[in-house]
């Protein structure tokens, strides 16, 4: 099972607001890997919108990503290019 | 009677019976269940959410159809809570270790979250801990096999009075009975206004005990316009409005939508454009006739957030409303809020007067940082469309020059950048300062055009805030002393070959636009539902005669006498049109 971590500057312009936040767990959902999100040493579930919007992540923020399964390249990538993108 | 003044948040007016949209608890009783009812508990959360899955699931279609794809997105974070898995596991934790019942273990919580929420500080996630409250409710009537009021069978018109409404409150309420928004909380950005104009009914917001003042079956009269409610008011004052309703019902069918060019009988064309905030109000200006945009406010972009909007997320609004409008042209003017309402702002000093204080211009010049990435998006825009820009509240030239040389730093760079945009962008100043007024002979020769903001020129010039209400009677914009700055700046204006236009509250007032036609004035920007009747007005009118009435009027003393004299000379011009043009 392989496992990537990077931190990632979120350059959405909501930071993870609720429609951001959203679109982030249905991609996340689509991956069997376990996704994590990691801020301030506090980490929650990449798949749970309610545990994303507790992070309060606003744009410019760091964050660190980390995925961990058997689909845990694609869900990286994935992630990242969403999580980096610089709009919605 | 009871008088409640709020934010005039969609305009219009309506008389009718409110119905209160109580905040039904969220907590719940502590029940201890044995070791048996564990799986039953979990069994009744699973029913629950997946009844309230479906009930959203049909709301969500329902406003699709209804409001369009936008405002159903909404629901797409609503749906998430509902299969959030840390959530859904704190539930079925607490329920077999605590040994609780499902209520309990629920309302608990989502009260956790819901704190959390609110204590990161953040406007945005505020907001919308109300839809998280509103799914909330709706798992928690499931538990209680409890109906929620039914909107849906809601037979009779209402006033619709709550704390707060929800996306998927408002998606729910049945279009046709609703008269009216009156709510505690909100602003001029929020979803209850953004829902009460696209749907074209009165709302007032920020009335802040609007529930606790409001009965359900309380006689409402709703102004929009003003942001006031009346809450069971006398006869007297539901007669007078009874007729104001009964004549823009009247207005609204016999005035015909023009969407050819407005021109007097004797072939003067004038431009009558809208003002515009929020981008669904683009629709309006079109549908009702607009020709352009007169005056596009941006506040919006950037109030209640945490951060500064970023040049590319402005671009995009900005380019968005010079597409929608081509080929007409869209002014768009540069922030004009004081510099506390940036909450990036953290010590800004609570001003005394904040009107003569530390904002518009004043506060952009001081930040280049945030003025510069304005007026790069703005520049950017000018690319897609017919843009221009304009300075909001310039005392003098100096301001302007200074305004002036920040845009020119941003033409250079963007150049230097290899960024298209229109190099020949018009810079328009905003007249709403006596002394900008005054010189304008010094603003007209550095400025490709002027817009008079007379809301505020009248505050200034005569001294008085409006929103007090102890010296708002001396609010008048026919006053000799604002009629003679408004002439001034027209003539200056056009002694310097520069077009001349209005943006304030006087040009979607007939008897008002009718004597700053005869002043010469070029341009008249209003909200979009004003432009029909104001067209109708141009339409059926000679300039000469404006020009004539003008020049008398002018000499009068007083604004009575000027309101009085303006009204019988355009009764006897407009003749049975008089009644169905103005709005008495």
């Amino acid at each position: 099972m392989e496992r990537i971590e990077e931190e990632i500057v979120v350059s959405s312009p909501h930071g993870l607001h609720a429609r951001p936040a959203a679109l982030l767990v249905q991609i996340a959902s689509k991956f069997d890997s376990k996704i994590m999100l990691e801020k301030d040493g506090e980490a929650v579930d990449g798949k749970s919108i309610i545990a994303i919007l507790s992070l309060g992540v606003n744009k410019g923020m760091s964050l660190k990503l980390i995925v961990e399964g058997v689909d845990a390249q694609e869900a990286f990538s994935e992630l990242k290019e969403f999580l980096g993108r610089s709009s919605e | 009677m009871n008088r409640l003044k709020g934010i005039a948040a969609s305009g219009g007016v309506n008389i009718g019976k409110a119905l209160l949209l109580g905040k039904e608890e969220l907590s719940a009783p502590k029940i201890k269940i044995s070791h048996e009812d564990i799986s039953r508990e979990i069994y009744r959360l699973e029913e629950a959410l997946i009844e309230t899955r479906k009930e959203i699931s049909t709301l969500q279609k329902k406003i699709l159809h209804d409001l369009g794809f936008d405002h159903a997105k909404v629901f797409e974070a609503h749906l998430l809570v509902l299969e959030d898995r840390v959530l859904i596991e704190d539930i079925i934790q607490q329920i077999k270790n605590k040994k609780v019942n499902v209520e309990y273990a629920f309302s608990q919580s989502i009260k956790k979250y819901i704190d959390t929420l609110l204590k990161l500080q953040d406007e945005y996630l505020r907001e919308r801990v109300i839809d998280i409250e509103d799914v909330s409710r709706r798992v928690m009537r499931k538990f209680l096999k409890k109906e929620g009021t039914n909107l849906q069978e809601l037979n009779e018109k209402v006033i619709i009075v709550a704390h707060d409404l929800a996306p998927s409150q408002t998606a729910s309420l049945p279009k046709e009975n609703i008269l009216g928004f009156v709510t505690d909380v909100g602003g001029r950005t929020s979803h209850t206004t953004i829902i009460a104009r696209s749907l074209g009914i009165p709302a007032v917001v920020g009335l802040e005990s609007a529930t606790r003042n409001i009965k359900t079956g309380d006689k409402l009269i709703i102004d929009g316009s003003e942001g006031v409610v009346f809450v069971n008011p006398p006869e007297k004052l539901i007669k007078e409005y009874h007729k104001k309703l009964s004549k823009i019902t009247k207005d609204i069918k016999t005035i015909h939508i023009s969407k050819v060019k407005a021109a007097t009988k004797d072939k003067r064309e004038v431009v009558v454009s809208a003002n515009v905030e929020l981008p669904e109000e683009l629709s309006l200006a079109h549908e009702y006739g607009a020709e352009g945009v007169g005056l596009y406010r941006t506040e919006y972009i950037f109030l209640g957030r945490s951060d500064l909007p970023s040049e590319d997320e402005q671009y995009k609004a900005y380019s968005n409303v010079a597409k929608k409008m081509k080929p007409y042209s869209v002014i768009i003017r540069t922030i004009d809020i004081g510099g506390d309402k940036f909450l990036s702002q953290p010590q800004v000093p609570i001003e005394m007067s904040p009107f003569l204080g530390w904002r518009a211009i004043r506060f952009c010049l001081a930040r280049p940082d945030v003025f510069k990435a304005q007026l790069r998006a703005i520049l950017r825009a000018s690319a897609e469309g017919n843009v221009k820009v304009m300075f909001p509240m310039i005392s003098g030239v100096e301001e302007l020059r200074e305004a002036k040389k920040m845009l020119e730093e941003c033409k250079k760079e963007l150049k230097h950048e290899g960024v298209v945009f229109d190099e020949k962008i018009s810079v328009g100043t905003m007249i709403e300062i006596p002394s900008a007024a005054l010189t304008a002979d010094a603003l007209a020769k550095e400025s490709d055009f002027f817009s008079i903001g007379t809301n505020d020129l009248i505050q200034y010039s005569l001294a008085v805030d409006r929103a007090n209400e102890k010296v708002a009677y001396l609010y008048e914009p026919g006053h000799p002393a604002v009629l003679r700055l408004i002439k001034n700046v027209v003539e200056v204006a056009h002694q310097n070959n520069i077009w001349v236009g209005m943006c304030g509250e006087m040009a979607g007032e007939p008897l008002f636009a009718f004597l700053t036609l005869g002043f010469q004035l070029d341009e008249f920007s209003m909200p979009p539902p004003r432009v029909p009747r104001i067209k109708e007005l141009i339409k059926n009118v000679n300039f000469q005669d404006a020009k004539t009435i003008a020049e008398h009027a002018i000499k009068l003393s007083t604004a009575k006498e000027v309101e009085k004299y303006l009204q019988d000379e355009l009764k006897k011009i407009l003749q049975d049109n008089f009644d169905k043009i103005l709005l008495v």
